[in-house]
């Protein structure tokens, strides 16, 4: 038994039939531990005001807690001196500010935008409209069969027309680590800016911002036990203090005449309206929790799952892997398909044993329609997931195909 | 409590004559020169069919139909393309909104569904919310068709 699953009140409730919730859906969203939700209610109950506003003690303490947060993401990602952290509503939202307020403002007719064929629609209808806007076009860094990105492949999109390139560091859909350091140096040697989506990195792995020296880094917290609605745009200061605010309003000004206004500094200039201070508390919570244990510990423990969950779906027959069956180079995420089952069909008989996964095409039918699949299956772990987690996965599993006419059919009371 | 899993039975879902009507060949085939097609997707889970009908004289001849989707589409739109095969367009109509009624519960009078035949077997699928739009798929777009004969 895994000795996290305890700090997840979630985790712990029994169904009807006396069973935990099996979920293995932690690359859409995690479960929150108690501290997360501690956080967040005692902002609340203790804290709640408009930060940056008031000039009451209850304003500058709201102001310090979010602040505070942002200096928490920081250290955790190391972003150094030359970096701004700017608080999102998630990571699709802080994609959306770089291809406008980047992308539309500097890209040129004729330039190239590199995007991941792998990519999560987040990460690629922002660009599709940015470059549209200004006659730039989209190309793509094709993976071979496993989902894995070829060194050539690098060299030979990323050209001398190249203005930016923007690749997630853990692919959603396979698992799979993209050699992101390569790519970063091949851009930044012909001058493109780089844009790292770092959603399904940051929560499974240690991240060193400056050590990449990613231009953009963005991820969302409440894929790393964090709450919904809170993100995070990295970016570097000289770029983002060159680029037009996002959204304009109350919060990110300086000075506002009847028909001119000038803007906030960075971050403020991209936070406009009043910000989501709860869900920032829970966010710092989350990232103590995650440092309690150590972002390489996670990594570990994850790794042992994921060698287990390959081990065992390996084995059932009619089940094949999507993108590559071996452990190394991934996280815990596994698409797979079973043959003659539909996925989602696939899922609902999951479901029925109280076994949460994914199933379609998770935002990403360009890779789909690149990997010969119309959609997946795609069981993922975290932390807290426990070896029997993965058996019951895998025995439920088995039985899918007899629930749809293939062999005889399994009886239940 | 977790929800979800607990109203479903899957013995009550998978029945024979859906998981037989999903492998069903007998209307998967291209028509050639249809009166009209008309395609049909849940973007969120990828099913996607592509429908065509033959109408003559406001006889419904043939429908016929290509595409993927999970079980309880396939099977929906087999079971949908034998029923409606000689009936009028105003009958199919009718049917459809029949069906559509049965799924939300607004019909549930066991001899009304009668002539819905194969089709009553989703009856239920309403205790399975995920899985409606996957039933009903192929019936608003048969409608969907006929609509655009109109204009």
């Amino acid at each position: 038994m895994n000795k996290y699953i305890n700090d997840f009140p979630l985790l712990l409730q029994k169904d009807e039939k006396n069973r935990r919730i099996d979920y293995l859906d932690n690359a859409a969203t995690t479960q929150k531990p108690e501290t997360v939700l501690d956080a967040v209610a005692q902002f609340y109950r203790t804290s709640n005001a408009n930060p940056h506003r008031g000039t009451y003690d209850l304003s500058i303490k709201a102001t310090e807690i979010l602040e505070s947060a942002r200096k928490n993401v920081c250290e955790f990602i190391n972003a150094g001196t030359e970096n701004a952290v700017i608080f999102t509503k998630n990571s699709t939202e802080a994609l959306n500010i770089i291809a406008q307020s980047y992308g539309s403002t500097f890209l040129k007719g004729g330039d190239h935008v590199v995007l991941a064929i792998s990519e999560h629609h987040s990460n690629l209808v922002p660009w599709q409209i940015a470059a549209k806007a200004k006659g730039a076009e989209i190309s793509y860094i094709y993976t071979d069969n496993s989902g894995i990105i070829p060194p050539e492949e690098i060299v030979k999109k990323i050209t001398a027309r190249t203005k930016i390139v923007a690749v997630a560091y853990v692919s959603n859909v396979t698992g799979r680590i993209n050699p992101i350091e390569a790519i970063i140096e091949r851009a930044h040697k012909i001058g493109a800016v780089v844009v790292v989506d770092g959603t399904q990195s940051t929560p499974h792995m240690p991240v060193d911002v400056s050590k990449l020296d990613a231009d953009f880094y963005v991820f969302s917290g409440h894929k790393m036990l964090a709450p919904l609605g809170i993100g995070v745009l990295c970016g570097k200061k000289k770029l983002l203090e060159n680029m037009p605010p996002f959204l304009y309003g109350g919060d990110m000004i300086e000075y506002v005449e009847e028909q001119t206004s000038t803007y906030a500094p960075i971050p403020q200039r991209f936070e406009g309206g009043t910000q989501n201070v709860a869900a920032a508390a829970g966010l710092s919570a989350a990232i103590n929790y995650l440092n309690e244990i150590g972002m390489s510990n996670i990594q570990k423990i994850e790794t042992t799952l994921t060698e287990y969950m390959l081990e065992k779906l390996n084995n059932i027959p009619h089940l094949k892997i999507i993108g590559s069956n071996k452990p190394e180079g991934r996280i815990g995420v596994v698409p797979f398909i079973i043959d003659d089952v539909h996925p989602h069909d696939i899922a609902t008989i999951l479901n029925a044993d109280n076994i949460a996964v994914r199933a379609g095409h998770h935002c990403a039918q360009p890779f789909h329609a690149h990997l010969g699949v119309s959609s997946t299956c795609r069981a993922s772990v975290y932390l807290y997931n426990t070896m029997d987690d993965i058996d019951r996965l895998a025995e439920s599993l088995k039985d899918a195909r007899r629930w749809l006419g293939f062999g005889s059919k399994r009886i239940v009371h | 409590m977790q929800g979800g899993g607990l109203a479903l039975d899957l013995n009550e879902l998978y029945t024979e004559i859906i998981t037989e009507h999903s492998r069903s060949q007998k209307h998967r085939y291209l028509l050639e020169n249809p009166s009209v097609t008309m395609r049909g997707v849940n973007p969120s889970c990828g099913d996607d069919i592509n429908l065509s009908v033959n109408i003559k004289d406001n006889i419904i001849n043939q429908v016929a139909f290509t595409g993927e989707g999970c079980a309880i589409s396939q099977a929906s739109t087999s079971i949908m393309a034998d029923i409606m095969e000689g009936k009028t367009v105003d009958e199919a109509r009718r049917l459809i909104k029949k069906f559509i009624g049965m799924i939300k519960k607004d019909v549930t009078d066991e001899k009304d569904l009668e002539e819905l035949g194969d089709a009553a077997a989703f009856e239920n699928i309403s205790n399975m919310p995920a899985r409606v739009k996957c039933a009903v798929l192929s019936w608003h777009t048969l409608e969907e068709a006929f609509n655009k004969t109109k204009s």
